[in-house]
């Protein structure tokens, strides 16, 4: 319980100045660090085509294992190939894999997740299986998914969201279950409104704030959790690096040339830093009550 | 004009006197003052009723006495005297220890104010044990006895109830046993019946009037209920907006209210004896204390100002024997 | 289930259904197939006979099975006539919000039937549910959670006419603007959104949604309970204009006694999900018969310090409604309770005509008026 609880009315003096979200978030430390952090890295990505110096996958042998240096910022792999192309590249794929999961999540937690918090019949059926899923520990429920598909792109991104999927959809379940008895609710079915206008119109709109949060939180762990399959030999065809590919491809050669695994490490770790203090940020402006209280 | 209390003889001094104090929030970068020059004097044994609408500042009064602002609140000025110490130059330490000893408080929702994961009798127990040079076992006899005194049936045996298996008014029971445990000189009572039954509330009222006499103790109580303060006060303070309108004993408060927001606050209360054809309002709003109207704050609601009310900030001015309101047209409309 | 049986179509109770329970003028027999020539007498807005919802708690690990039931609202009957405010007052966990949303058909009755303007309405869904809902509105307590924060004020005033259909798309915009001068706010602030809005403000424009479709029956769940003291007086003020102007009936649900006086015609106390008793709010204030209403209204702070008074108090606290007692559910905490209280429920029974009392002993009970100065 923090001392705001005892002041009585701790919303008054929240409320005596009601800012926008946008202006109370750049003033969030956490959310403009991590705002910094994941929108350099995005952008990084996203120009690869125009900003690497060369094909992520022209080889070179006389620049074999290169240390950064001047003209090779991070150093080349082991077929000479320029690892500042590498990991812009990879980044372009870790992210679009992110991406993906993130979207899938974005409509099957919701549409779970909605169907289970404001179905009460469905409710018990739908969250036995998210908890079965749930059950399995995250890692190793991906990686046997993405074993019996086989390794490619499309799988991973299957498997993560078979894996954050039934994640999403308890957090927006449990925000459906506390918004559908607000009085609004209420208001609205005594005016006569059905359930497609009470859900979308009342309901779903007041759930976006912890949907954001989780989902930002996802997304890191989706970039965090196709490094580890990846690395584990199931993830996306090897020609096409991705951070996780990266790190496995240099695994061999991590004692002769470190900066190989260092380098995609550092920017998976900038990626889920920066995600994780947006989403940090996100949830302390948008949705204060799902802080932990220390 | 402040006779220099630490030197005064204890006994004319009041028990509490708060003095000139200001509490202000940062709240969105920008800093409002919630309590502007308040004071009040609270004498020993007394029942102080402080009667405010929410917004009014009454509770952060409460919690700036106990040292207990939120984070981004701070006492910008001003002296809080508790038997001639000036609480506020307390180290943390001498603070803690006259919290809860000294001074105890109960808060209006006694769910939250007890801990889940304990039993009510650890909590007690903890709580005269922290004060108190007394062993585990006599402070559990004395937690028994204190549940006992703030009626809760077979005391002994609830002393291992958690919080959650009790009524709400049987935890605020606890809370007042709690409160009482190291026999305090004061209890601050945050709407401490607000979230309970009337009939409850009426039970828990007696209860406290029978204790504060029994204990000897004075009691400010905090509320925005009349009935409350008709029922229990001594003497009363009304707030309204972060100051102090109106401070009179209470019979004469309610024969002969000087500050027209208290008239207002009368007369918009709706009777249970008599019937009225249309209740009396006060038109508009408490204003934002982010950017309060010069001069009374009152002034944009009031049906008697004139124009040197929107000027400067009106003196509590003295019109019956302990009877001062902050209203630069008190004296005419004592009528 | 089972409950149904022994409550619905009520076999007219002993001391049967007087006018105690009925506004002016008795009901007419045939309910729904009355025809208005036929008879003199029109039927009260709104009937409530024998209303009982039992919420079953369920546990179990697999197979969910009900384990108890919280008996909310138990066998309650009642009218409200055409106009008139019927004030519904009890301690908290006392059914009497829950009674406000099974008139409303917000939650499904387990028994009883609710006849409005003469229709049985128990069983409407669909179409006719929806348009029953025009009639019947409901004003919340909380002024903060009662309007969504994400629209804005014009789209949450005519919610209920954009839900009814109807109303074009220009009309909105104008309806808007006539209900938020109606409830006393400046129509230009339409576009806001309701965190801009202070407490009391935010309470009109939950009246001004209510008032949308025209209805003629309100329910006020609280309505003025969380303002302060100031602003409480002006909302009243508010529903009784707007009563007078629209001619709407009031279920006016409070736990503040002195409020409900102000803006009740007749009142009825509920306890642990009885009604205990009704009449017009001068018998019922100044001439209470049930030994409960008598000691809630001696628990009431009194309005004067020089009245204040030693008065015996009611002891013990609310029983749970899981497991009330048998016979009267008040015998616990009553000073006058005898063997039969223990046995018997006592039935709601016409004292004299407009009151009604359920109590074996409610013809001793009378007393110097509890709230008398």
């Amino acid at each position: 319980m923090s001392a705001a609880d005892l002041a009585g009315r701790p919303g008054l003096l929240a409320r005596l100045t009601p800012g926008p979200a946008v202006r109370r978030l750049l003033r969030n430390r956490a959310f403009v660090a991590g705002l910094l952090l994941f929108g350099t890295v995005a952008i990084l990505a996203l120009l690869a085509p125009w900003i690497s110096p060369t094909d992520p996958n022209r080889m070179a042998v006389r620049f074999r294992f290169r240390e950064p240096s001047w003209d090779f910022p991070f150093g080349t792999d082991n077929l000479g190939r320029n690892m500042v192309s590498r990991v812009l590249w990879g980044g372009r794929l870790s992210l679009e894999i992110g991406l993906w999961v993130v979207m899938l999540n974005a409509v099957f937690g919701v549409v779970l997740g909605a169907a289970a918090g404001y179905f009460r019949r469905l409710d018990g059926p739908l969250m036995r299986i998210a908890d079965a899923l749930m059950a399995f520990p995250a890692v190793l429920l991906a990686i046997g998914i993405a074993a019996a598909l086989g390794p490619s792109v499309a799988t991973v991104v299957i498997a993560l969201s078979v894996v954050y999927v039934p994640r999403t959809a308890r957090v927006l379940r449990a925000s459906v279950m506390v918004v559908r008895e607000q009085d609004y609710v209420q208001a609205a079915r005594a005016a006569g409104a059905g359930d497609g206008r009470i859900l979308f119109r009342h309901i779903l709109p007041n759930c976006m704030a912890p949907l954001i949060v989780q989902l930002s939180f996802v997304f890191a762990y989706a970039i965090l959790s196709e490094a580890v399959l990846s690395f584990l030999g199931l993830g996306a065809a090897p020609t096409t690096p991705s951070w996780g590919i990266l790190i496995a491809e240099g695994r061999s050669y991590i004692r002769e040339a470190a900066w190989l695994t260092v380098v995609p490490g550092v920017a998976i770790a900038t990626t889920v830093l920066g995600l994780n203090l947006l989403g940090d940020g996100l949830r302390d402006v948008l949705d204060p009550r799902l802080k932990v209280d220390a | 004009m402040t006779p220099p209390l630490l030197s005064a003889p204890l006994l004319s001094a009041p028990l509490l006197s708060v003095r000139d104090l200001t509490v202000t929030f940062r709240a969105e970068g920008r800093t409002q003052a919630a309590v502007d020059r308040v004071g009040f004097d609270v004498a020993a044994g007394e029942v102080l009723g402080i009667v405010g609408e929410s917004g009014s500042g009454k509770s952060v009064t409460a919690l700036a006495v106990m040292g207990l602002l939120p984070a981004n609140g701070r006492v910008a000025s001003g002296e809080i005297l508790f038997e001639g110490t000036d609480l506020l130059r307390l180290p943390a330490r001498k603070m803690r220890d006259l919290r809860g000893r000294r001074i105890g408080m109960i808060f209006q929702e006694p769910m939250t104010s007890l801990n889940p994961v304990f039993t009510i009798g650890d909590q007690i127990v903890e709580t005269i044990v922290h004060h108190e040079r007394l062993g585990r076992r006599a402070a559990r006899e004395r937690a028994v006895d204190m549940l006992a005194r703030v009626g809760i049936p077979s005391a002994r045996r609830r002393l291992d109830d958690y919080p959650h298996q009790m009524s709400g008014g049987m935890r605020q029971r606890v809370m007042i046993a709690m409160a009482l445990a190291c026999s305090p000189r004061l209890l601050l009572a945050d709407e401490p019946t607000t979230a309970l039954d009337v009939t409850i509330q009426a039970q828990l009222l007696d209860l406290l009037n029978d204790l504060r006499r029994e204990f000897g103790m004075a009691v400010v109580v905090i509320t925005h209920n009349m009935g409350v303060i008709a029922e229990f006060a001594d003497r009363v303070a009304v707030f309204y907006a972060g100051r102090v309108a109106e401070e009179a004993p209470v019979e004469p408060l309610f024969d002969r209210p000087a500050h027209p927001y208290t008239r207002g606050l009368l007369a918009s209360t709706p009777r249970l004896d008599a019937d009225a054809e249309r209740l009396v309002t006060i038109p508009g709003a408490m204003p934002n204390i982010a950017a309060p109207p010069p001069g009374c704050r009152f002034a944009p609601r009031c049906g008697v100002k004139v124009e040197a009310c929107e000027a400067d900030r009106p003196p509590l001015v003295a019109v019956g024997d302990g009877h001062r309101a902050a209203c630069i047209r008190a004296g005419e409309a004592a009528a | 289930m089972s409950a149904r049986a022994p409550l619905s179509p009520n076999p007219s109770p002993p001391g049967g259904e007087g006018s105690a329970l009925d506004a002016a003028s008795p009901p007419p027999a045939g309910g729904r197939d009355r025809e208005r020539g036929s008879t003199a007498t029109t039927p009260p807005l709104l009937e409530v006979r024998g209303l009982t919802k039992h919420f079953p708690i369920r546990a179990g690990a697999i197979v969910e099975r009900e384990v108890a039931r919280v008996r909310a609202v138990d066998d309650v009957s009642f009218t409200v006539a055409r106009g008139e405010t019927l004030g519904l007052v009890g301690e908290s966990g006392c059914g009497k919000s829950t009674t406000g949303r099974l008139v409303l058909r917000l939650i499904e009755p387990t028994a009883g039937t609710i006849l409005f303007d003469g229709e049985d309405v128990t069983g409407l869904e669909g179409a006719a549910l929806r348009r029953l809902r025009r009639s019947m509105q409901i004003v919340f307590q909380d002024p903060y959670g009662a309007l969504n924060p994400r629209m804005t004020v014009e789209e949450i005033v005519v919610e209920p006419l954009v839900v009814q259909g109807g109303t074009t798309r220009a009309d909105m915009g104008r309806e808007a603007r006539r209900l938020m001068d109606l409830v006393g706010l400046p129509a230009a602030h339409v576009t806001r959104h309701p965190h801009e809005f202070s407490g009391g403000q935010r309470q009109r424009i939950g009246i001004a949604r209510a008032i949308a479709c025209r209805p003629r029956f309100v329910v006020c769940d609280e309505a003025v309970s969380a303002l302060d003291v100031s602003v409480q007086a002006q909302i009243v003020n508010l529903l009784q204009d707007l009563q007078k102007e629209l001619g709407l009936s009031y279920l006016f649900i409070a736990h503040d006694l002195a409020v409900v006086r102000h803006i009740s015609d007749r009142v009825a106390v509920m306890y642990l999900g009885n009604l205990v008793e009704v009449a017009d709010k001068r018998t019922l204030y100044t001439a209470p018969r049930h030994p409960y209403p008598q000691a809630l209204l001696a628990a009431v702070p009194v309005a004067h310090p020089r009245l204040r008074r030693t008065r015996p108090r009611l002891t013990g606290e609310v029983p749970s409604p899981l497991d009330p007692p048998p016979g009267c559910r008040f015998h616990r905490r009553c000073s006058l309770a005898e063997d039969v209280c223990r046995t018997e429920v006592p039935a709601l029974r016409d004292l004299a005509p407009g009151h009604a009392v359920a109590c074996h002993f409610a013809e001793r009970t009378g007393g110097p008026p509890p709230a008398a100065a």
